[in-house]
């Protein structure tokens, strides 16, 4: 029988003012296993990290409960007995890998600090142990890149030195806050695999701390799900993925978008995450719960242990289990909706509102005392597609591959270097600012990030006002207060909330009124950036709905930017493939995603953590996106690509069609080699 | 008329600030999202003690801001003919200090001179001693009294001043509970008071607890209220018969001139802001936001503008400045108003000389914003450029402007005092802090020595600055959104 490596019971943190952020948390993790906490921001996942490692910010602190590590108690320990668990016995890794290295010290020197303080290694036994570090997590040419700064590396080598650092120091228990938040599906993909690799050959157990039910579908044995700072729900990986118990964790799953939903609405979790302590009484899913019943909102439920070792916090199933059974079914799939465009699936070419053809953004580097042009970075090269009315098209790619730059040149707001963008049959490329003005209101942006995107300095109503006055629309403030009002139905807010501040607004509520404020001109076309990327899995559901809804009675297009294949699927009618620039591949949702051709595609569809656990076959792509200010020679995607021949070093591949609206850029489906 | 009202040009850019700041209290008090960190100011007893200090100095600044010449008795025909002596308010108010001038030197609470004299007595003898004072201690029959007159007054005006302010502080408290008890607004989510009864209607004891809540919530501003007002009531008991802080070269009041310098040194710190802050604003956002060939014009001003010596510049344009104001004796029709035309462009010569740390702030601020957004979003609704500028930059940036300001008000303060030491600052005819230490600092090497003018040019700026700059770090911290991070996004 294997031993428990961390124990921990009633853990208690809360704030200086008594509001619990974790509250009365129990947990253990067995040696050479991973427990992943599980839960949407701000539920005191981070927090109860935190504790474990007394590393709590000011203001905040630990209230109660034991924590066991490797037998030792640690909130017993002397601060200076402390200091040898952080970084020995337990490591922690954290979510953004470029604000955890020290970016005046090189990557070596960072290794031997930990090398020196926890195995009293020095000087060239410390270098030798570092390269072997640096190796083992599969950095190339580690001897080299000992001796570089945090800066020449890319985001997810940094995070592999984060890896390397937190195993200088042979920890039993490693702690992963989110490690792969940050980065691309392909370098989350070697990052999950690198874990699971050091985890088999040292035997240390992991904590992963993760809102995305993928990634816990591939890397946890055991799973906790929080809630308002408690566990809700505890099982094996495959029981809760076979059978999730709590009515939390089953909305959470029904609220992933995907292919196999498409045409219905995903089930969203109304409201947020209450605010901290709000909730003293009763179970703090109640507000949020659909099954919750009178007993819910009076009594706090207790812990109940169900056949397998899980347990769940949730009045369904205590005492009165037989009288739950009847309860415990599953809710009933929502009506499937009416869709708008998908009954013409054969795309008619004249209806496209949006022609984009060669579009190219090129940005001058400039170097030296006069300030000559050396060299461009292509950020978009050559992109051509076209959007029908009412049709949603997917641009897929990594960050940097110029996705965020084509739509803003795409409004113009960016000029483009070369190409024509055609907007219902009206070229829009070198207009004279006055003459576009009069075209804006037809297409407009939804932003990612909701904080960012509002100016908290101004009221809703004047938000929203903004684009109607600067395009003239609505002959009187009557009138615009009129469709303000119109508009905050439209995406479902409550019409006093035009006489707040953005700031009295959660993220969900926030991205609302940012694509309220886009509906306000009543545009045809929306380009939504990543629109869900910064929100929680229930509240990406909520927004997903509403932008489906508002397609099908408005009648929008959307060109919507992403990296979130789960979201393209459920969305998308039309997807295009991006890489460095160019569009690889494109065709239907269903052909791209079900039949990809082009091998960047199949790698980046295999690279996604799939919750069904049906593993495609995996396609380990080597390295990172190049840079587009020196693409490779030939096709972009070749040094990365395990099919790359001759010919695909030499030029640029031709178009090929596999069908009438499948089309995809690569040597392999070329006519010289069927 | 028996007094005519005068407005000097120092003056109306006052009226102005003023009004400016009445409004712009106005507009921030209807708004909860900028009353915010107002209320975290308020929330500070260390900002709350230096704000109540500083509006002390500016309600003297303020009394001596309004002018006024009184008429003379002589007639000219059917127009009155008006003193050429421009006074003020305050002058009105401490008519003793002003007019009670003895001959030269004498110490802090003297009752003589400071150097010996010969004089005659009664019997016609020459002796070489102190001579008494014309004014200070003139009631005392007998140099020896003086000290235990002096205690006894001291103490007398101490303890009225101590029962005023025990008065006035326990009216506004209990004035100020009925407020905020009665607007409670329930529908504002933040004010998290909840509704509770005047405490005078409610029974006497009740009402007394809450009056102590309320004192010990308050507990720091009371006590440097009534310090304060204690410290006033024993200066004013003393000032009635003695020069407090002794008399200068001339024998003017020491404690007059320190008072009358304080209108110097606000205005130096507030109207400065006037010329620098439209120069940075507008060039500093047009800079961070047009980028391109406006940014590099604008970066090279600035530049070469903060590579000249500052002291060099202000030097070359009070001169030039000063020998147009003498060729041209004909422009001013009072001596004051020639001073203070000097003291306005002095003001507009450091406003031109410091506007460049707060624009390349604002340019850097600029530069990160521009690439919010909500910017973008304005950008694709084809909003114009002065529209972005004043609807999404202005604002967004007006907590630097607002720290900036209340930070660079003590560096001015000082600087008036070098650059008046060094002989370029304000008109020599004008009292300001600067010019005391100009006039102290000759005496610094009498035996015995001089040293009451400096002292008290000292102790009352270092008061003013010291309190501007408590308060500026309440309102920096207040204002910082990085100290309060959590609160905003609540």
């Amino acid at each position: 029988m294997m031993n428990n490596i961390l124990d921990v019971s009633s853990l208690v943190t809360q704030l200086r003012n008594g509001a619990r952020i974790v509250d009365d948390i129990s947990f253990s993790i067995k040696a050479g296993e991973t427990f992943a906490l599980l839960g949407e921001s701000g539920c005191g996942k981070s927090m109860t990290a935190l504790s474990l490692l007394r590393l709590l910010p000011d203001g905040v602190v630990n209230a109660g409960g034991t924590a066991q590590l490797d037998g030792v108690n640690l909130f017993d320990l002397r601060e200076r007995d402390m200091r040898n668990v952080r970084g020995g016995t337990a490591a922690m890794i954290f979510q953004e890998p470029a604000l955890s290295l020290n970016p005046v010290m090189t990557v070596g020197q960072q290794i031997a600090e930990v090398l020196t303080l926890h195995q009293g290694l020095r000087g060239a036994a410390a270098q030798r142990r570092s390269v072997d570090l640096l190796d083992q997590v599969g950095i190339p040419d580690a001897a080299r890149r000992m001796m570089e700064y945090p800066f020449q590396l890319s985001g997810g080598m940094k995070q592999r030195v984060m890896i390397a650092m937190a195993l200088a120091g042979q920890p039993k228990l490693l702690i992963a806050d989110e490690p792969t938040t940050a980065l691309d599906v392909t370098i989350q993909a070697q990052v999950l695999q690198l874990l699971r690799d050091t985890q088999a050959a040292s035997g240390m157990s992991l904590l992963l701390i993760t809102h995305d039910l993928g990634v816990v579908a591939e890397m946890a044995h055991q799973v906790g799900v929080m809630y308002a700072g408690q566990i809700v729900e505890q099982a094996s990986r495959a029981q809760l993925f076979a059978r999730p118990l709590h009515p939390y964790t089953q909305k959470l799953f029904a609220a992933l978008p995907g292919a196999m939903r498409r045409n219905q609405p995903l089930t969203a979790i109304p409201g947020n995450v209450p605010p901290l302590g709000s909730i003293t009484q009763g179970c703090r899913f109640t507000p949020r719960c659909d099954r919750a019943w009178a007993l819910c909102s009076e009594q706090t439920p207790g812990w109940t242990v169900l056949d397998g070792g899980r347990g769940v916090r949730c009045h369904l199933y205590q005492e009165r289990g037989a009288r739950s059974e009847d309860r415990e079914k599953t809710p009933s799939p929502p009506t499937p909706l009416p869709q708008a465009g998908e009954g013409s699936s054969i795309l008619d070419p004249r209806s496209s509102i949006l022609e984009v053809s060669d579009l190219k953004v090129h940005f001058p580097i400039r170097k030296g005392i006069l300030q000559r042009v050396v060299g461009q970075v292509k950020a978009v090269d050559g992109v051509s597609l076209e959007i029908p009315q009412g049709h949603t098209l997917a641009l897929v790619g990594e960050s940097g591959c110029g996705k965020t730059t084509l739509g803003k040149a795409l409004l113009q707001l960016i000029p483009p270097t070369a190409g024509s963008v055609k907007f219902d049959g009206h070229e829009l490329t070198g207009l004279a600012a006055r003459e576009l003005r009069t075209r804006r209101a037809a297409m407009q942006m939804v932003f990612q990030d909701p904080y960012a995107s509002l100016n908290s300095k101004m009221r809703v109503a004047e938000v929203l006002e903004e684009g109607m006055a600067a395009l003239n629309i609505g002959s009187n403030s009557k009138a615009r207060q009129a469709r303000l009002d119109i508009l905050l139905d439209q995406v479902g807010l409550e019409r006093t909330a035009k006489w707040r501040y953005p700031h009295e607004f959660s993220g969900g509520q926030r991205q609302r009124i940012a694509i309220a404020r886009a509906l306000a001109v009543s545009p045809r076309l929306l380009i939504c950036d990543e629109p869900t990327s910064a929100l929680d899995v229930s509240v990406q559901a909520q927004i997903l709905n509403l932008l489906k809804s508002l397609q099908r009675e408005l009648n929008l297009s959307y060109l919507f930017i992403t990296h979130n294949l789960a979201v393209v699927e459920y969305i998308a009618h039309e997807v295009c493939v991006m890489y460095l620039g160019r569009i690889v591949e494109r065709g239907t949702a269903e052909e791209v995603l079900r039949s990809p051709k082009h091998p960047y595609t199949r790698a980046l569809l295999s690279a996604v953590p799939r919750i069904d656990g049906s593993g495609v076959e995996r396609i380990k792509l080597e390295g990172d996106l190049p840079s587009p200010a020196n693409p490779p020679q030939g096709c972009h995607f070749a040094p990365r690509c395990a099919h790359a021949g001759e010919s695909c070093r030499a030029g640029y591949p031709p178009a090929t069609s596999h069908s009438a609206t499948h089309t995809v850029q690569c040597f392999l489906y070329g006519p010289d080699l069927n | 008329m028996s007094f005519m009202p005068v407005i000097l040009w120092s003056d109306a850019l006052v009226f102005l600030l003023l009004a400016a700041g009445i409004s712009g209290a106005w507009y921030v008090r209807r708004r909860e999202h900028l009353l915010l960190p107002w209320r975290r100011v308020a929330q500070s007893a260390t900002a709350m003690v230096s704000l109540a200090v500083l509006s002390l100095f500016f309600a003297v600044g303020l009394l001596d801001t309004l002018h006024y010449r009184v008429a003379l008795p002589e007639k000219n025909g059917s127009a009155s003919v008006y003193s050429p002596e421009v006074l003020s308010v305050f002058d009105k108010l401490v008519t003793p200090l002003r007019t009670q001038t003895e001959k030269t030197y004498s110490a802090p609470l003297a009752v003589t001179l400071h150097a010996k004299e010969s004089i005659s007595d009664a019997q016609g003898r020459v002796l070489r001693d102190y001579p008494r004072l014309r004014y200070g201690g003139a009631h005392l029959a007998d140099v020896s009294q003086r000290d235990g007159d002096v205690l006894w007054r001291g103490f007398k005006g101490a303890m009225g001043g101590l029962v005023v302010g025990v008065l006035i502080a326990g009216i506004t408290s209990l004035l100020r509970m009925q407020n905020l008890d009665g607007n409670n607004p329930p529908q504002s989510p933040l004010v998290r008071g909840n509704a509770r009864t005047p405490p005078l209607t409610r029974g006497g004891w009740e009402g007394l607890a809450h009056l102590k809540k309320y004192i010990d919530s308050n507990y720091a501003l009371i006590i440097a209220f009534i310090i304060i007002a204690a410290l006033i009531g024993a200066t004013a008991s003393l000032a009635s018969v003695y020069h407090v802080l002794g008399t200068d070269k001339v024998g003017q009041d020491v404690l007059y001139l320190s008072l009358k310098s304080i209108r110097t040194g606000l205005i130096i710190g507030t109207v400065t802001t006037l010329v620098t802050l439209p120069l940075a604003l507008l060039l500093g956002i047009a800079a961070g936001y047009l980028r391109g060939w406006v940014d590099d014009v604008i970066q090279y001003v600035y530049t070469v503008l903060s590579s000249i010596p500052s002291v060099l510049l202000i030097a070359a344009a009070v001169l030039m400045m000063q020998v147009t104001i003498d060729t041209h004796p004909e422009w001013f029709d009072t001596a004051a108003s020639r001073a203070d035309l000097r003291l306005v462009f002095l003001c507009l010569i450091l406003g031109m000389t410091s506007w460049t740390g707060l624009c390349r702030l604002l340019r850097g601020e600029t530069l990160k914003l521009r690439e919010q957004e909500y910017i973008l979003a304005a950008q694709a609704f084809g909003v114009s450029t002065l529209g972005i500028l004043a609807r999404h930059i202005v604002p967004n940036v007006m907590h630097i402007i607002l720290i900036a300001l209340v930070m660079d008000f003590s560096a001015l303060v000082l600087a008036e005092a070098v650059l008046s030491y060094v002989g370029v600052g304000v008109d020599p005819s004008m009292i300001s802090f600067g010019t005391m230490i100009n006039a102290a600092r000759l005496e610094m090497g009498r035996e015995p020595m001089v040293w009451w003018a400096l002292a008290a040019a000292f102790g009352f700026m270092l008061a003013l600055v010291l309190a501007a700059n408590l308060f500026a770090d309440a309102v920096r911290d207040a204002f910082d959104p990085r100290l309060n991070r959590s609160e905003g996004t609540a």
